[in-house]
Protein backbone atom coordinates (compact mmCIF):
# COMPACT_ATOMS: atom_id res chain seq x y z
CA UNK A 1 0.00 0.00 0.00
CA UNK A 2 1.39 3.38 -0.88
CA UNK A 3 0.37 6.87 0.11
CA UNK A 4 -0.82 9.10 -2.71
CA UNK A 5 -0.71 12.87 -2.76
CA UNK A 6 -4.31 13.26 -1.56
CA UNK A 7 -3.65 10.99 1.41
CA UNK A 8 -0.45 12.86 2.23
CA UNK A 9 -2.39 16.14 2.16
CA UNK A 10 -5.05 14.67 4.45
CA UNK A 11 -2.52 13.25 6.93
CA UNK A 12 -0.70 16.60 7.06
CA UNK A 13 -4.00 18.30 7.78
CA UNK A 14 -4.90 15.81 10.52
CA UNK A 15 -1.43 16.34 12.00
CA UNK A 16 -1.85 20.13 11.91
CA UNK A 17 1.38 20.55 9.97
CA UNK A 18 1.35 22.89 6.99
CA UNK A 19 2.88 21.26 3.90
CA UNK A 20 3.17 23.29 0.71
CA UNK A 21 1.48 21.74 -2.31
CA UNK A 22 4.82 21.37 -4.10
CA UNK A 23 6.26 19.37 -1.20
CA UNK A 24 3.47 16.78 -1.14
CA UNK A 25 4.90 14.36 -3.76
CA UNK A 26 8.20 13.97 -1.90
CA UNK A 27 6.35 13.58 1.40
CA UNK A 28 4.05 10.93 -0.07
CA UNK A 29 7.08 9.02 -1.33
CA UNK A 30 8.83 9.00 2.06
CA UNK A 31 5.66 8.09 3.95
CA UNK A 32 5.08 5.27 1.47
CA UNK A 33 8.56 3.93 2.16
CA UNK A 34 7.86 3.94 5.92
CA UNK A 35 4.48 2.31 5.38
CA UNK A 36 6.00 -0.30 3.07
CA UNK A 37 8.37 -1.18 5.89
CA UNK A 38 5.41 -1.68 8.24
CA UNK A 39 3.76 -4.06 5.77
CA UNK A 40 5.98 -6.91 7.00
CA UNK A 41 3.68 -7.19 10.00
CA UNK A 42 1.03 -8.65 7.71
CA UNK A 43 3.13 -11.85 7.62
CA UNK A 44 2.67 -12.54 11.34
CA UNK A 45 -0.05 -14.85 12.58
CA UNK A 46 -1.69 -12.85 15.36
CA UNK A 47 -4.82 -14.98 15.64
CA UNK A 48 -6.02 -15.03 19.24
CA UNK A 49 -3.28 -12.68 20.51
CA UNK A 50 -4.35 -9.85 22.79
CA UNK A 51 -2.84 -6.46 21.90
CA UNK A 52 -0.32 -5.37 24.52
CA UNK A 53 -1.62 -2.61 26.77
CA UNK A 54 1.17 -2.52 29.36
CA UNK A 55 4.70 -3.82 28.93
CA UNK A 56 5.11 -4.55 32.64
CA UNK A 57 2.03 -6.04 34.22
CA UNK A 58 1.24 -3.65 37.02
CA UNK A 59 -1.78 -2.17 38.65
CA UNK A 60 -1.71 1.59 38.50
CA UNK A 61 -1.32 3.05 41.95
CA UNK A 62 -4.12 5.08 43.42
CA UNK A 63 -3.83 8.03 45.71
CA UNK A 64 -6.16 10.08 47.83
CA UNK A 65 -8.29 12.40 45.69
CA UNK A 66 -6.99 15.69 46.97
CA UNK A 67 -5.29 18.78 45.60
CA UNK A 68 -1.51 18.42 45.89
CA UNK A 69 -0.31 21.29 43.75
CA UNK A 70 -1.53 24.54 42.29
CA UNK A 71 -1.55 28.33 42.53
CA UNK A 72 1.34 28.55 40.10
CA UNK A 73 -0.12 30.89 37.51
CA UNK A 74 3.08 32.86 37.00
CA UNK A 75 5.18 29.72 36.52
CA UNK A 76 2.63 28.19 34.14
CA UNK A 77 2.54 31.32 31.97
CA UNK A 78 6.28 32.01 32.13
CA UNK A 79 7.11 30.31 28.80
CA UNK A 80 3.98 31.33 26.89
CA UNK A 81 4.57 33.03 23.51
CA UNK A 82 1.68 35.38 24.31
CA UNK A 83 0.22 35.72 27.82
CA UNK A 84 -2.05 38.55 28.84
CA UNK A 85 -3.81 39.33 32.10
CA UNK A 86 -3.13 35.89 33.50
CA UNK A 87 -4.27 33.98 30.41
CA UNK A 88 -2.77 32.36 27.32
CA UNK A 89 -3.66 34.52 24.33
CA UNK A 90 -4.49 33.01 20.91
CA UNK A 91 -5.97 34.33 17.65
CA UNK A 92 -9.73 34.64 17.46
CA UNK A 93 -11.32 31.18 17.58
CA UNK A 94 -15.03 31.96 17.14
CA UNK A 95 -16.25 34.35 14.44
CA UNK B 1 47.72 11.25 24.29
CA UNK B 2 47.31 14.89 25.14
CA UNK B 3 47.06 16.34 28.61
CA UNK B 4 43.32 16.56 28.12
CA UNK B 5 43.09 12.79 28.09
CA UNK B 6 45.06 12.27 31.25
CA UNK B 7 43.42 15.03 33.28
CA UNK B 8 40.81 14.56 35.97
CA UNK B 9 38.06 15.09 33.39
CA UNK B 10 39.07 11.69 32.01
CA UNK B 11 38.58 9.80 35.26
CA UNK B 12 35.90 7.26 35.96
CA UNK B 13 33.18 8.07 38.47
CA UNK B 14 34.60 5.40 40.77
CA UNK B 15 38.12 6.87 40.68
CA UNK B 16 36.84 10.41 41.16
CA UNK B 17 34.62 9.35 44.06
CA UNK B 18 37.55 7.75 45.84
CA UNK B 19 39.85 10.73 45.19
CA UNK B 20 37.20 13.19 46.35
CA UNK B 21 36.62 11.26 49.56
CA UNK B 22 40.36 11.07 50.23
CA UNK B 23 40.69 14.77 49.58
CA UNK B 24 43.13 14.25 46.69
CA UNK B 25 40.96 16.45 44.47
CA UNK B 26 38.10 18.87 45.05
CA UNK B 27 34.79 18.92 43.21
CA UNK B 28 35.68 22.44 42.06
CA UNK B 29 38.97 21.19 40.53
CA UNK B 30 37.19 18.35 38.82
CA UNK B 31 34.50 20.69 37.52
CA UNK B 32 37.06 23.21 36.25
CA UNK B 33 38.88 20.44 34.38
CA UNK B 34 35.64 19.48 32.66
CA UNK B 35 34.64 23.08 31.89
CA UNK B 36 38.04 23.64 30.25
CA UNK B 37 37.66 20.45 28.21
CA UNK B 38 34.13 21.45 27.19
CA UNK B 39 35.28 24.85 25.93
CA UNK B 40 38.06 23.16 23.98
CA UNK B 41 35.56 20.64 22.61
CA UNK B 42 33.19 22.94 20.75
CA UNK B 43 34.18 21.21 17.49
CA UNK B 44 32.29 18.13 18.69
CA UNK B 45 29.04 20.09 19.13
CA UNK B 46 28.22 17.83 22.10
CA UNK B 47 27.36 20.46 24.72
CA UNK B 48 24.66 22.73 23.32
CA UNK B 49 23.87 24.71 26.48
CA UNK B 50 26.69 25.17 28.97
CA UNK B 51 25.98 25.89 32.65
CA UNK B 52 29.37 26.82 34.18
CA UNK B 53 27.90 29.01 36.93
CA UNK B 54 25.45 26.35 38.07
CA UNK B 55 28.27 23.78 37.89
CA UNK B 56 30.63 25.77 40.11
CA UNK B 57 27.87 26.55 42.61
CA UNK B 58 26.99 22.84 42.84
CA UNK B 59 30.69 21.88 43.02
CA UNK B 60 31.26 24.21 45.99
CA UNK B 61 28.22 22.71 47.73
CA UNK B 62 29.57 19.21 46.99
CA UNK B 63 32.93 20.11 48.50
CA UNK B 64 31.14 21.27 51.65
CA UNK B 65 29.28 17.97 51.84
CA UNK B 66 32.49 16.02 51.28
CA UNK B 67 34.19 17.98 54.05
CA UNK B 68 31.27 17.23 56.36
CA UNK B 69 31.51 13.53 55.56
CA UNK B 70 28.04 13.49 53.99
CA UNK B 71 28.93 12.40 50.49
CA UNK B 72 26.91 9.90 48.43
CA UNK B 73 28.71 8.20 45.54
CA UNK B 74 27.77 10.84 42.97
CA UNK B 75 28.77 13.78 45.20
CA UNK B 76 31.02 16.16 43.29
CA UNK B 77 30.84 14.17 40.02
CA UNK B 78 30.45 16.52 36.99
CA UNK B 79 28.01 15.17 34.42
CA UNK B 80 26.25 16.24 31.24
CA UNK B 81 22.49 16.05 30.78
CA UNK B 82 20.73 15.07 27.56
CA UNK B 83 18.64 17.99 26.30
CA UNK B 84 15.52 15.87 26.87
CA UNK B 85 15.59 16.29 30.68
CA UNK B 86 13.97 19.36 32.19
CA UNK B 87 16.50 21.29 34.27
CA UNK B 88 14.93 24.27 36.00
CA UNK B 89 15.93 27.58 34.47
CA UNK B 90 18.20 25.92 31.86
CA UNK B 91 17.17 25.70 28.17
CA UNK B 92 15.49 22.36 27.51
CA UNK B 93 14.69 21.97 23.84
CA UNK B 94 14.78 18.24 23.10
CA UNK B 95 16.94 19.23 20.13
CA UNK B 96 13.96 21.01 18.54
CA UNK B 97 13.32 24.52 17.29
CA UNK B 98 9.75 24.22 18.54
CA UNK B 99 11.08 24.48 22.11
CA UNK B 100 13.51 27.31 21.38
CA UNK B 101 13.74 29.57 24.40
CA UNK B 102 11.91 27.13 26.69
CA UNK B 103 13.28 27.19 30.23
CA UNK B 104 11.34 24.82 32.46
CA UNK B 105 9.98 26.04 35.74
CA UNK B 106 10.44 22.54 37.14
CA UNK B 107 13.09 19.83 37.41
CA UNK B 108 12.90 16.26 36.09
CA UNK B 109 12.88 13.53 38.73
CA UNK B 110 16.12 12.02 37.39
CA UNK B 111 18.04 15.29 37.64
CA UNK B 112 16.43 16.09 41.00
CA UNK B 113 17.82 12.79 42.29
CA UNK B 114 21.25 13.38 40.73
CA UNK B 115 21.62 16.90 42.14
CA UNK B 116 20.32 15.60 45.47
CA UNK B 117 23.13 13.04 45.41
CA UNK B 118 25.62 15.86 44.86
CA UNK B 119 26.24 15.52 41.13
CA UNK B 120 27.33 18.65 39.22
CA UNK B 121 25.49 19.87 36.10
CA UNK B 122 27.88 20.94 33.32
CA UNK B 123 25.17 21.61 30.73
CA UNK B 124 22.83 20.13 28.16
CA UNK B 125 23.86 17.62 25.51
CA UNK B 126 23.04 17.35 21.82
CA UNK B 127 20.54 14.79 20.55
CA UNK B 128 18.28 13.96 17.63
CA UNK B 129 15.12 16.07 17.68
CA UNK B 130 12.69 14.56 20.20
CA UNK B 131 15.04 11.54 20.38
CA UNK B 132 13.97 10.50 16.87
CA UNK B 133 17.08 9.35 15.09
CA UNK B 134 20.28 7.33 15.17
CA UNK B 135 22.87 9.95 14.22
CA UNK B 136 22.01 13.33 15.91
CA UNK B 137 21.63 14.70 12.37
CA UNK B 138 18.00 15.64 13.07
CA UNK B 139 19.08 18.00 15.88
CA UNK B 140 18.17 21.68 15.60
CA UNK B 141 21.71 22.43 16.82
CA UNK B 142 23.32 20.56 13.93
CA UNK B 143 24.91 17.14 14.40
CA UNK B 144 27.21 16.16 17.22
CA UNK B 145 30.50 14.70 16.02
CA UNK B 146 32.09 11.43 17.13
CA UNK B 147 35.51 12.01 18.76
CA UNK B 148 36.65 8.84 16.96
CA UNK B 149 38.05 9.75 13.56
CA UNK B 150 40.10 7.57 11.23
CA UNK B 151 40.15 9.52 7.96
CA UNK B 152 39.05 12.89 6.62
CA UNK B 153 35.38 12.21 7.35
CA UNK B 154 33.52 13.35 10.41
CA UNK B 155 31.60 10.45 11.89
CA UNK B 156 28.31 10.35 13.72
CA UNK B 157 28.40 9.56 17.44
CA UNK B 158 25.11 7.70 16.87
CA UNK B 159 21.82 8.78 18.29
CA UNK B 160 19.65 9.85 19.70
CA UNK B 161 21.88 10.31 22.79
CA UNK B 162 24.84 11.14 20.53
CA UNK B 163 25.92 14.28 22.38
CA UNK B 164 26.02 12.27 25.61
CA UNK B 165 28.15 9.53 24.07
CA UNK B 166 30.52 11.97 22.34
CA UNK B 167 30.98 14.01 25.54
CA UNK B 168 31.77 10.96 27.68
CA UNK B 169 34.12 9.45 25.08
CA UNK B 170 35.95 12.78 24.61
CA UNK B 171 36.39 13.30 28.37
CA UNK B 172 34.25 16.44 28.46
CA UNK B 173 32.39 15.05 31.47
CA UNK B 174 32.69 11.98 33.68
CA UNK B 175 29.30 10.60 32.67
CA UNK B 176 26.02 11.67 31.12
CA UNK B 177 22.33 10.91 31.18
CA UNK B 178 20.76 9.35 28.12
CA UNK B 179 17.37 8.00 27.13
CA UNK B 180 16.57 4.93 25.09
CA UNK B 181 13.33 4.38 23.16
CA UNK B 182 14.65 2.02 20.48
CA UNK B 183 18.40 1.96 21.13
CA UNK B 184 19.23 5.59 21.81
CA UNK B 185 21.58 4.82 24.72
CA UNK B 186 23.15 1.59 23.46
CA UNK B 187 23.79 2.47 19.80
CA UNK B 188 25.68 5.74 20.53
CA UNK B 189 27.54 4.05 23.41
CA UNK B 190 28.71 1.37 20.98
CA UNK B 191 29.67 3.94 18.31
CA UNK B 192 31.77 5.93 20.81
CA UNK B 193 33.37 3.09 22.78
CA UNK B 194 31.59 3.69 26.09
CA UNK B 195 29.10 1.83 28.29
CA UNK B 196 25.37 2.53 28.40
CA UNK B 197 22.47 0.77 30.08
CA UNK B 198 18.77 0.99 29.31
CA UNK B 199 17.05 -0.16 32.51
CA UNK B 200 13.83 -2.15 32.77
CA UNK B 201 10.82 -0.06 31.74
CA UNK B 202 9.61 1.53 34.98
CA UNK B 203 12.95 1.41 36.84
CA UNK B 204 13.65 5.12 36.26
CA UNK B 205 11.03 7.87 36.43
CA UNK B 206 10.04 9.53 33.16
CA UNK B 207 8.69 12.62 34.93
CA UNK B 208 10.21 15.75 33.45
CA UNK B 209 11.71 13.87 30.49
CA UNK B 210 10.27 15.20 27.22
CA UNK B 211 8.06 12.37 25.94
CA UNK B 212 8.65 10.63 22.61
CA UNK B 213 6.97 7.19 22.87
CA UNK B 214 5.79 6.79 26.44
CA UNK B 215 5.47 2.99 26.49
CA UNK B 216 9.09 2.62 25.33
CA UNK B 217 11.06 5.60 26.73
CA UNK B 218 13.47 4.89 29.56
CA UNK B 219 16.39 6.92 30.91
CA UNK B 220 19.77 5.51 31.87
CA UNK B 221 23.42 6.36 32.47
CA UNK B 222 26.18 6.59 29.84
CA UNK B 223 29.59 6.07 31.38
CA UNK B 224 33.21 5.01 30.89
CA UNK B 225 32.86 1.72 32.78
CA UNK B 226 30.32 -0.82 33.92
CA UNK B 227 31.05 0.08 37.55
CA UNK B 228 30.24 3.71 36.77
CA UNK B 229 26.98 2.66 35.14
CA UNK B 230 26.10 0.73 38.30
CA UNK B 231 26.90 3.71 40.53
CA UNK B 232 25.00 6.24 38.44
CA UNK B 233 21.99 4.02 37.80
CA UNK B 234 21.65 3.65 41.57
CA UNK B 235 21.35 7.42 41.84
CA UNK B 236 18.81 7.72 38.99
CA UNK B 237 16.48 4.81 39.75
CA UNK B 238 13.54 4.44 42.08
CA UNK B 239 9.81 4.83 42.44
CA UNK B 240 8.29 8.23 41.74
CA UNK B 241 4.69 9.08 42.57
CA UNK B 242 4.74 11.56 39.68
CA UNK B 243 5.22 8.76 37.10
CA UNK B 244 2.43 6.20 37.38
CA UNK B 245 4.47 3.71 35.33
CA UNK B 246 7.49 3.84 37.64
CA UNK B 247 7.76 0.65 39.66
CA UNK B 248 7.45 0.64 43.43
CA UNK B 249 10.39 -1.68 43.90
CA UNK B 250 13.47 -1.34 46.07
CA UNK B 251 16.60 -0.21 44.22
CA UNK B 252 19.38 -2.75 44.85
CA UNK B 253 23.04 -1.82 45.32
CA UNK B 254 24.05 -2.35 41.70
CA UNK B 255 27.74 -1.80 42.37
CA UNK B 256 27.81 -4.41 45.13
CA UNK B 257 26.50 -6.95 42.61
CA UNK B 258 29.69 -6.70 40.51
CA UNK B 259 31.29 -9.92 41.74
CA UNK B 260 32.76 -10.89 38.40
CA UNK B 261 31.46 -14.42 38.93
CA UNK B 262 29.10 -15.80 36.28
CA UNK B 263 30.05 -19.46 36.61
CA UNK B 264 27.14 -21.71 35.73
CA UNK B 265 25.10 -18.88 34.18
CA UNK B 266 23.34 -19.58 30.90
CA UNK B 267 23.94 -17.06 28.11
CA UNK B 268 21.43 -17.21 25.26
CA UNK B 269 22.53 -16.59 21.67
CA UNK B 270 19.47 -15.75 19.57
CA UNK B 271 19.87 -17.40 16.18
CA UNK B 272 17.54 -14.90 14.50
CA UNK B 273 20.05 -12.14 15.21
CA UNK B 274 22.52 -13.70 12.78
CA UNK B 275 21.23 -11.65 9.89
CA UNK B 276 21.89 -12.32 6.24
CA UNK B 277 24.68 -10.06 5.18
CA UNK B 278 25.94 -9.43 8.71
CA UNK B 279 29.43 -7.95 8.33
CA UNK B 280 32.17 -10.44 9.13
CA UNK B 281 33.65 -8.18 11.76
CA UNK B 282 30.38 -8.02 13.68
CA UNK B 283 29.96 -11.80 13.53
CA UNK B 284 33.56 -12.29 14.67
CA UNK B 285 33.10 -9.85 17.56
CA UNK B 286 30.00 -11.71 18.65
CA UNK B 287 31.90 -15.02 18.55
CA UNK B 288 34.68 -13.49 20.65
CA UNK B 289 32.09 -12.32 23.17
CA UNK B 290 30.76 -15.87 23.43
CA UNK B 291 34.28 -17.16 24.05
CA UNK B 292 34.80 -14.58 26.79
CA UNK B 293 31.61 -15.61 28.57
CA UNK B 294 32.45 -19.29 28.15
CA UNK B 295 35.96 -18.76 29.52
CA UNK B 296 34.37 -17.10 32.56
CA UNK B 297 32.47 -20.30 33.27
CA UNK B 298 29.12 -19.52 31.66
CA UNK B 299 27.28 -21.90 29.39
CA UNK B 300 26.49 -20.70 25.86
CA UNK B 301 23.02 -21.77 24.73
CA UNK B 302 21.46 -21.42 21.29
CA UNK B 303 17.99 -19.85 21.63
CA UNK B 304 15.21 -18.75 19.31
CA UNK B 305 13.34 -15.44 19.38
CA UNK B 306 11.11 -16.14 16.37
CA UNK B 307 9.41 -12.74 16.28
CA UNK B 308 12.58 -10.67 16.70
CA UNK B 309 12.70 -9.96 12.97
CA UNK B 310 9.40 -8.09 13.26
CA UNK B 311 10.64 -5.83 16.06
CA UNK B 312 11.73 -2.99 13.81
CA UNK B 313 8.47 -2.64 11.82
CA UNK B 314 6.52 -3.04 15.08
CA UNK B 315 8.54 -0.23 16.61
CA UNK B 316 7.99 2.01 13.60
CA UNK B 317 4.23 1.69 14.05
CA UNK B 318 4.05 2.02 17.82
CA UNK B 319 6.65 4.75 18.40
CA UNK B 320 5.28 7.19 15.76
CA UNK B 321 1.72 6.48 16.94
CA UNK B 322 2.63 7.46 20.49
CA UNK B 323 4.71 10.38 19.23
CA UNK B 324 1.84 11.78 17.18
CA UNK B 325 -0.20 11.91 20.38
CA UNK B 326 2.58 13.16 22.68
CA UNK B 327 3.72 15.88 20.30
CA UNK B 328 0.19 17.26 19.85
CA UNK B 329 1.02 19.48 22.83
CA UNK B 330 3.38 21.63 20.73
CA UNK B 331 0.79 24.00 19.40
CA UNK B 332 2.33 27.44 19.93
CA UNK B 333 0.02 28.27 22.83
CA UNK B 334 1.65 27.39 26.13
CA UNK B 335 5.39 27.28 25.48
CA UNK B 336 7.99 27.31 22.75
CA UNK B 337 7.77 28.64 19.24
CA UNK B 338 4.75 30.35 17.71
CA UNK B 339 4.73 31.23 14.02
CA UNK B 340 4.30 34.83 12.91
CA UNK B 341 0.77 35.01 11.58
CA UNK B 342 -0.59 36.73 8.49
CA UNK B 343 -3.58 39.03 8.44
CA UNK B 344 -6.74 36.99 8.91
CA UNK B 345 -5.00 33.83 10.14
CA UNK B 346 -7.02 31.94 12.72
CA UNK B 347 -6.06 29.35 15.29
CA UNK B 348 -5.79 26.50 12.76
CA UNK B 349 -3.27 28.47 10.68
CA UNK B 350 -1.40 29.19 13.91
CA UNK B 351 -1.15 25.48 14.72
CA UNK B 352 -0.20 24.47 11.19
CA UNK B 353 2.41 27.16 10.62
CA UNK B 354 3.89 26.79 14.11
CA UNK B 355 4.32 23.03 13.72
CA UNK B 356 5.66 23.31 10.15
CA UNK B 357 8.29 25.83 11.27
CA UNK B 358 9.13 24.26 14.63
CA UNK B 359 9.44 20.56 13.81
CA UNK B 360 12.23 19.24 11.59
CA UNK B 361 11.53 16.88 8.65
CA UNK B 362 12.00 13.56 10.48
CA UNK B 363 9.79 14.62 13.39
CA UNK B 364 7.13 15.78 10.93
CA UNK B 365 7.29 12.44 9.12
CA UNK B 366 6.94 10.44 12.31
CA UNK B 367 4.01 12.53 13.51
CA UNK B 368 2.31 12.03 10.16
CA UNK B 369 3.10 8.29 10.00
CA UNK B 370 1.72 7.96 13.53
CA UNK B 371 -1.37 9.96 12.66
CA UNK B 372 -1.93 7.71 9.67
CA UNK B 373 -1.69 4.41 11.56
CA UNK B 374 -4.08 5.72 14.22
CA UNK B 375 -6.59 7.13 11.74
CA UNK B 376 -10.00 5.61 11.13
CA UNK B 377 -9.79 2.58 8.86
CA UNK B 378 -6.11 1.86 9.58
CA UNK B 379 -6.08 1.54 13.36
CA UNK B 380 -6.72 -2.21 13.36
CA UNK B 381 -4.56 -2.99 10.34
CA UNK B 382 -1.47 -1.21 11.70
CA UNK B 383 -1.63 -0.08 15.31
CA UNK B 384 -3.57 -2.97 16.84
CA UNK B 385 -1.66 -5.50 14.77
CA UNK B 386 1.64 -3.98 15.96
CA UNK B 387 0.49 -4.23 19.58
CA UNK B 388 -0.29 -7.92 19.03
CA UNK B 389 3.12 -8.58 17.48
CA UNK B 390 4.65 -6.70 20.40
CA UNK B 391 2.95 -9.16 22.78
CA UNK B 392 4.49 -12.04 20.78
CA UNK B 393 7.96 -10.44 20.87
CA UNK B 394 7.72 -10.17 24.64
CA UNK B 395 6.51 -13.77 24.92
CA UNK B 396 9.60 -14.99 23.02
CA UNK B 397 11.81 -13.47 25.72
CA UNK B 398 9.64 -14.82 28.54
CA UNK B 399 9.96 -18.33 27.12
CA UNK B 400 13.75 -18.00 26.87
CA UNK B 401 14.03 -16.82 30.45
CA UNK B 402 11.60 -19.50 31.65
CA UNK B 403 13.92 -22.08 30.07
CA UNK B 404 16.70 -20.90 32.39
CA UNK B 405 18.52 -18.28 30.33
CA UNK B 406 20.18 -15.67 32.57
CA UNK B 407 21.24 -13.16 29.92
CA UNK B 408 21.25 -12.83 26.14
CA UNK B 409 24.34 -11.79 24.19
CA UNK B 410 23.98 -9.97 20.86
CA UNK B 411 25.73 -7.34 18.77
CA UNK B 412 24.84 -3.75 19.69
CA UNK B 413 24.89 -2.31 16.17
CA UNK B 414 25.09 -3.65 12.61
CA UNK B 415 28.24 -1.57 11.90
CA UNK B 416 30.71 0.83 13.45
CA UNK B 417 30.05 4.59 13.29
CA UNK B 418 29.20 5.89 9.82
CA UNK B 419 29.99 9.26 8.31
CA UNK B 420 27.75 12.26 8.81
CA UNK B 421 25.42 12.63 5.83
CA UNK B 422 25.93 9.06 4.64
CA UNK B 423 22.63 7.47 5.68
CA UNK B 424 18.90 8.07 5.38
CA UNK B 425 19.06 10.97 2.95
CA UNK B 426 16.98 9.32 0.25
CA UNK B 427 15.10 6.74 2.30
CA UNK B 428 14.39 7.23 6.04
CA UNK B 429 14.14 3.45 6.50
CA UNK B 430 17.91 3.10 5.86
CA UNK B 431 18.54 5.00 9.10
CA UNK B 432 15.92 2.96 10.97
CA UNK B 433 17.92 -0.24 10.33
CA UNK B 434 20.55 0.96 12.83
CA UNK B 435 18.18 -0.10 15.61
CA UNK B 436 17.81 -3.69 14.41
CA UNK B 437 19.58 -5.25 17.43
CA UNK B 438 18.52 -2.76 20.08
CA UNK B 439 14.82 -2.13 19.50
CA UNK B 440 13.56 -5.60 20.42
CA UNK B 441 14.06 -5.24 24.13
CA UNK B 442 12.37 -1.83 24.33
CA UNK B 443 9.24 -3.52 23.00
CA UNK B 444 9.59 -6.18 25.71
CA UNK B 445 10.44 -3.65 28.45
CA UNK B 446 13.70 -5.46 29.26
CA UNK B 447 17.03 -4.04 30.46
CA UNK B 448 19.99 -4.01 28.06
CA UNK B 449 23.57 -2.82 28.29
CA UNK B 450 26.11 -2.02 25.58
CA UNK B 451 29.78 -2.66 26.41
CA UNK B 452 32.75 -1.73 24.18
CA UNK B 453 34.56 -4.90 23.19
CA UNK B 454 36.98 -4.07 20.38
CA UNK B 455 37.99 -2.01 17.38
CA UNK B 456 37.17 -2.82 13.78
CA UNK B 457 39.75 -2.92 10.99
CA UNK B 458 39.33 0.84 10.51
CA UNK B 459 40.11 1.46 14.18
CA UNK B 460 36.56 2.32 15.27
CA UNK B 461 34.90 0.94 18.41
CA UNK B 462 32.44 -1.92 18.31
CA UNK B 463 30.18 -2.98 21.17
CA UNK B 464 28.26 -6.00 22.28
CA UNK B 465 24.95 -5.97 24.02
CA UNK B 466 23.68 -8.01 26.95
CA UNK B 467 19.95 -8.31 27.62
CA UNK B 468 18.69 -9.25 31.07
CA UNK B 469 15.61 -10.39 32.92
CA UNK B 470 13.15 -7.69 34.00
CA UNK B 471 14.21 -5.88 37.20
CA UNK B 472 17.51 -7.78 37.31
CA UNK B 473 19.82 -4.97 36.23
CA UNK B 474 22.19 -5.95 39.05
CA UNK B 475 22.76 -9.41 37.58
CA UNK B 476 22.87 -7.94 34.05
CA UNK B 477 25.57 -5.43 35.06
CA UNK B 478 27.58 -8.26 36.59
CA UNK B 479 27.51 -10.08 33.26
CA UNK B 480 28.57 -6.83 31.56
CA UNK B 481 31.38 -6.46 34.09
CA UNK B 482 32.72 -9.89 33.14
CA UNK B 483 32.56 -8.98 29.44
CA UNK B 484 34.27 -5.65 30.10
CA UNK B 485 37.13 -7.25 32.02
CA UNK B 486 37.62 -9.98 29.43
CA UNK B 487 37.55 -7.52 26.52
CA UNK B 488 39.95 -5.11 28.22
CA UNK B 489 38.87 -2.24 25.98
CA UNK B 490 41.08 0.73 26.88
CA UNK B 491 41.40 2.56 23.54
CA UNK B 492 40.64 6.28 23.49
CA UNK B 493 40.11 8.57 20.52
CA UNK B 494 43.16 10.66 19.60
CA UNK B 495 42.35 14.33 20.13
CA UNK B 496 41.81 16.18 16.83
CA UNK B 497 39.10 18.64 17.85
Amino acid sequence: MSIDIDTARKVAKLSRIRVEEGDLPALAEKLSSILGFMEQLKDVDVEGVEPMTSVTPMRLKRRVDEVTDGSQQAAVLKNAPDAREGFFAVPKVVE
Amino acid sequence: MSANMTGANGWTIAAARDALRKGDVTAVDLTMACLTAIDAGDGLNAFVHKTPELALEQARAADARLAAGDAPAMCGIPIGVKDLFAVKGVPTQAGSNILRGFKPEYESTVTTKLWGAGAVCLGKLNMDEFAMGSSTESSCYGPAVNPWKVDARKLTPGGSSGGSAAAVAADLCLAATGTDTGGSIRQPAAFCGITGIKPTYGRVSRWGVVAYASSLDQAGPMTRSVRDAAIMLGAMAGHDAKDSTSADLAVPDFEAALSGDIRGKKIGIPREYRLDGMPGEIAALWDRGMDMMRDAGAEIVDISLPHAKYALPTYYVIAPAEASSNLARYDGVRYGHRARLAQGDGITEMYEKTRAEGFGPETQRRIMAGTYVLSAGFYDAYYNRARKVRALIKRDFEQAFAAGIDAILAPATPSSAFGLGEQGGADPVEMYLNDVFTVTLNLAGLPGVAVPVGLDAKGLPLGLQLIGRPWEEADLLNHAYVLERAAGFVAKPAKWW
